[in-house]
């Protein structure tokens, strides 16, 4: 309907609408709503759901089965799956569902355990390295010194790194670990630093400055609160980058070692066979790890989705 | 290099509450490259007054006003608050001093720790000096709560509940709680809506005349300090230009950089006495590369040859009407 200009169009607004500053929000708690919106976040749910289904399976999945990880069954071997083993048998008779299960204990072990040291290493240096950055001289030195070092070992390749613990140390869990670990945490350090350089010159870090707040409760209560959310995001793609390496290097034999199996052990002692047909073998073993990378990988994205306040609605 | 005559040099029968001598801050920004952010400038705020502090984006404002709170140290130059010297005060006098100089930020989103409930920011101060704890603590943030025009269920909230109005408040409240004699307001309404800034500037009278506080007021154009200042000054590159009373500024502005801001001040009333515009031509010059002689001459209107030669002289042309410029 077409009207002229008058005041029926243009009204004084009502004075109980006047009121401009109110509150634009409901409340929650931060963490509260950052659950909600991963929740309202289908691939971050269902990387959950995959993630917390892998390690239920990890934890009981061989005890799902009569038979153990490394029982061999001569007179069962290379057996497809079946109602009596749910991922066939590989060329020892070895039930490859207990196996499997078996390797994703190793993998998730190496994966969590990379990533808590990477976690501790990365925060402390990068933390301190921001935090000192900056502040007279013996601040710019310890910058300075820490991050040189990070510099160092940021182009040393880990591949190099385990070739050369390879000549002091047996292959295995705790070599693979070492390995990731002297190399991996520098990716940590490097954004914790960044963050915590960002922050230290927001304002609400001088106003509590100003307020007189020590350093340790500055650090407690307005860095790291405000570093979390990089910190899990960086963790939820560090962990598969673990897991995967540890595959790597179990499949090129410099792993884990038999009687141990994990999925790069599995992957490789399939190859040998593929060509007769045997694709459980490979399948299983390639699809977990496959599976892992995913899950990680599509509920980190989610949660960097739900942790960007600028996101949410 | 050119004599100064200091502007706090002169005895007033007003008290001084914080007097700047010579002040420097300058910033290393690579190897061979300084900018020179405050760049010697002397000024005195009085007790009980508003001190407008305005010049363009990259002056040297902020910096001015983080260097006089205590939050960076100065290159050189003293800085004396309620005739002490806190730059040679001992620890625990110093964190006195510290208290009472307070400073309120331009950006009501970043000015706030966002993982913080609004009651425990407000504390922020009351925790670092243990003013008051547990039930005192809670009457005490409703109390301020109050004091900015908030209510005590706000207390539980956090801040990205708030428009950038009430988050303003809330930061003012947050500097209210340790009792502050004088707080550095940088450029706090910029951020706001028109219809709020009113309300905030308000507030923030109000509060000077029921606390007893002290305003170095920063903004970006002479319009918002116009009706709260009692003085101004105005900064380009670094330098003050121009200081007088706020009466003084508008009716009769000195300086070509003081009359080009004027100028670019929309009326209200357009029949108004007329004042010709004077477009400001280009940018201002890099700050690390800062033109010879007065820094202002690249974009002056009545620049001569004398001005790439000599850096004018800080001069008290009027009564209590000081000017940087050969003009005069
Ligand atoms: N920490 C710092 N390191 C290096 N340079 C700085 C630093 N702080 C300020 N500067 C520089 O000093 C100059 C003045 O900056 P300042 O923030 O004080 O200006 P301002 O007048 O407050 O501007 P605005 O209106 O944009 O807030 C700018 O050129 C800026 O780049
Ligand atoms: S000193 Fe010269 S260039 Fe500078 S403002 Fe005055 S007239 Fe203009
Ligand atoms: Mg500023």
């Amino acid at each position: 309907m077409v009207k002229t200009a008058n005041d029926q169009l243009f009204r004084p607004l009502d004075p109980a609408k006047q009121q401009t500053d109110v509150i634009e929000r409901p409340s929650l708690g931060i963490w509260k709503e950052t659950f909600l919106s991963v929740i309202k976040n289908k691939l971050a749910v269902l990387g959950l759901v995959l993630l917390l289904a892998i390690i239920f399976l990890a934890l009981l999945g061989p005890a799902m089965v009569p038979y153990s990880a490394s029982q061999q069954s001569l007179t069962n071997t290379n057996q497809p799956p079946s109602a009596e083993h749910w991922f066939g048998t590989d060329d020892l008779g070895r039930d490859m569902w207990s196996r499997t299960w078996q390797g994703a204990r190793v993998s998730l072990t190496i994966g969590f355990v990379a990533a808590f040291v990477d976690l501790i290493l990365g925060v402390i240096v990068g933390g301190v390295s921001g935090y000192m950055a900056g502040r007279g001289k013996l601040g710019d030195r310890v910058d300075n010194v820490l991050m040189r070092i990070v510099e160092v070992l940021y182009g040393i390749p880990y591949l190099l790194v385990v070739i050369l613990l390879m000549v002091i140390m047996e292959p295995g869990i705790t070599t693979i670990i070492i390995a990731l670990s002297i190399t991996g945490w520098v990716g940590m350090a490097r954004i914790i630093r960044g963050q915590i350089l960002q922050l230290k010159s927001q304002e609400y870090v001088l106003a509590a400055e100003k307020l007189g707040t020590s350093h340790p409760k500055i650090i407690t209560r307005h860095l790291l609160p405000n570093t979390m959310g990089i910190i899990i995001i960086n963790l939820t793609f560090t962990i598969p980058t673990a897991i995967f390496a540890e595959a790597f290097l179990s499949f090129l034999g410099l792993g884990v070692q038999a009687p141990f199996a994990s999925w790069g052990t599995m992957t490789n002692d399939a190859l040998g066979v593929i060509l007769s047909g045997q694709w459980w073998r490979l399948f299983f073993p390639a699809f977990m790890i496959a599976m892992t990378m995913f899950a990680f990988n599509a509920f980190g994205d989610g949660i960097q989705d739900a942790l960007d306040p600028r996101a949410r609605k | 290099m050119v004599e100064r005559i200091e502007e706090t040099g002169k005895a007033h029968t007003t008290e001084n509450l914080v007097e700047i001598h010579s002040l420097k801050k300058y910033f290393n920004i690579k190897k061979d490259v300084t900018v020179k952010s405050v760049d010697d400038i002397s000024i005195s705020i009085r007790k009980g007054e508003t001190f407008g502090l305005v010049g363009e984006s990259g002056s040297g404002k902020s910096t001015l006003g983080k260097t006089v709170v205590g939050l960076q140290a100065p290159t050189s130059g003293e800085i004396i608050y309620n005739g002490q010297n806190v730059l040679q005060l001992d620890k625990e006098t110093q964190r006195n001093v510290n208290k009472e100089m307070q400073i309120i930020f331009q950006d009501p989103h970043a000015s706030l720790n966002p993982r913080m409930r609004v009651g425990d920011i407000i504390a922020e101060g009351i925790d670092a000096y243990k003013l008051f704890k547990g039930k005192d603590r809670t009457n005490r943030i409703y109390e301020l709560l109050a004091q900015v025009g908030l209510r005590p269920e706000h207390a539980k909230r956090f801040p990205h509940e708030f428009s950038g109005g009430q988050r303003q408040r809330i930061g003012i409240a947050r500097a209210l709680a340790v009792e502050p004699k004088f707080i550095v307001a940088d450029e706090p309404i910029s951020a706001l809506d028109v219809s709020i800034q009113a309300q905030v500037i308000n507030l923030m009278e109000e509060l000077k005349e029921s606390e007893g506080l002290t305003y170095l007021f920063i903004a970006h154009d002479l319009g918002m300090v116009k009706h709260i200042s009692d003085r101004i000054g105005v900064m380009y590159l670094g330098k003050m230009m121009e200081l007088s009373n706020s009466d003084d500024m508008f009716r009769n502005p000195l300086h070509p950089y003081t009359q080009a801001l004027l100028s670019a001040i929309p009326k209200a009333n357009p029949r108004a006495v007329k004042r010709e515009r004077i477009v400001l031509q280009g940018d201002p010059p890099s700050p690390t590369a800062p033109p010879s002689g007065c820094r202002f001459r690249t974009r002056c209107p009545h620049a001569m040859e004398i001005c790439a030669l000599q850096e004018p002289q800080w001069k008290e042309v009027e009564d209590e009407h000081w000017v940087a410029c050969h003009l005069y």
